[in-house]
């Protein structure tokens, strides 16, 4: 391994690991006890709505999350075929 | 042919969740299709320990329940194209994996995927019993600490009652995964001997992963530590042992840590 990394990588994990945890608890303390769990909502809701408008397969549609501190992506992507 | 292999221990913290996922990073670097699948229904950690926390859409139970296909709800790893995840519900209550849903997923799992791991969670109870229900094989992690030996025992009679093939009448192959094995308190006799461990549990020894900051490290970033830190003492332990679930003859031995220049001048490492 490249010395001069390894050099870096000596400055340690636990800050890491202690940011990932501050974001994950934060938005699941959030969403424990009736909490809203906005993306949850926003995903369940827009599938709904395509679904009542245009018949597809689930297979075509493609759902992801990222959440960040700063901000969160919820991104749908519907393939629609054409008879 | 898919394999289903449960990673299994009965006791906790032995290292059940970082095993599944350095197991089936070592897989998946092997070029196998590989599914690691979270059953701790409520307690969820495979996704963190995968660096994968912030990227879950839909999880195990939405499946059961029809509101998601298994394609929506499976996560792919960044790092590694051919390793997947399907997370655990977070907020479901655990009666809500039925023995037909887990049935149904799994056998969806086969037709995509050389492994499918299931992750256990501790306990003997319904979480721990749906996990190893369908399995074909068991890879049982056991520290040398006589607590951890004796709930072993108790998920080997399990898994010889419980599983599907045990109805049948048919074997579950199973192993002994030993992990936090330290070599100079074995030296110094402190520790459970390895012969000892297996000739109590009369079953073939996997891989001995041993005591390592590596795997703290690993778990902090969230990223298996055959993918963190390969050449560390850890790595080579899982990847020899991944080795030898798909029949290779690796021989046994305890990995040693190799260091490098800068642990020799410091003597020391951050976690």
């Amino acid at each position: 391994m490249n010395v001069f990394f390894d050099l870096f990588r000596h400055r340690g994990s636990a800050p890491v690991a202690r940011q990932r945890l501050q974001l994950l608890l934060g938005q699941e303390r959030a969403t424990r006890g009736g909490g809203l769990d906005l993306l949850g909502v926003l995903r369940d809701d827009i599938l709904v709505t395509i679904a009542r408008h245009i018949l597809v397969d689930d297979d075509h549609v493609h759902v992801t999350i990222d959440r960040d501190a700063a901000m969160s992506r919820l991104e749908i992507e519907v393939e629609i075929q054409h008879q | 042919m898919a394999k289903v292999l449960v990673i299994t221990s009965g006791k906790g913290g032995v290292g059940k969740t970082t095993s599944t996922a350095a197991l089936g990073a070592a897989l998946a670097q092997a070029g196998r299709k590989v599914v690691v699948v979270d059953f701790d229904v409520g307690l969820r950690n495979l996704d963190l320990i995968l660096g994968a926390e912030r990227r879950v859409v839909f999880d195990f139970i939405n499946v059961v329940q029809g509101v998601a296909k298994l394609s929506q709800a499976l996560i792919r790893d960044k790092r590694l194209e051919t390793l997947y995840l399907l997370p655990a519900s977070q907020t479901r209550d655990k009666d809500s994996l039925t023995e037909t849903g887990v049935a149904s997923v799994i056998k969806e799992l086969r037709g995509k995927f050389d492994w499918v791991i299931c992750d256990s969670p501790a306990g003997i109870e319904r979480g721990a019993t749906l996990a190893m229900r369908f399995a074909d094989a068991a890879v049982i992690v056991t520290n040398p600490e006589v607590s951890s030996v004796r709930d072993s025992d108790r998920i080997i009679g399990l898994l010889d009652s419980k599983t599907e093939r045990a109805e049948r009448g048919e074997r579950v192959e199973k192993h002994i995964l030993l992990t936090r094995y330290d070599e100079q308190r074995a030296a110094r006799g402190e520790m459970l001997k390895i012969d000892d461990i297996l000739a109590i549990l009369s079953i073939p020894l996997l891989g001995i992963i041993p005591e390592s900051e590596e795997v703290l490290r690993a778990s902090n970033v969230g990223s298996p530590v055959t993918l963190n830190s390969p050449p560390s003492a850890p790595a080579r332990a899982y990847v020899d042992a991944a080795r030898r679930l798909e029949g290779a003859a690796v021989p046994m031995s305890i990995q040693g840590e190799r260091k490098g220049f800068f642990d020799r001048l410091f003597g020391w490492r951050a976690a």
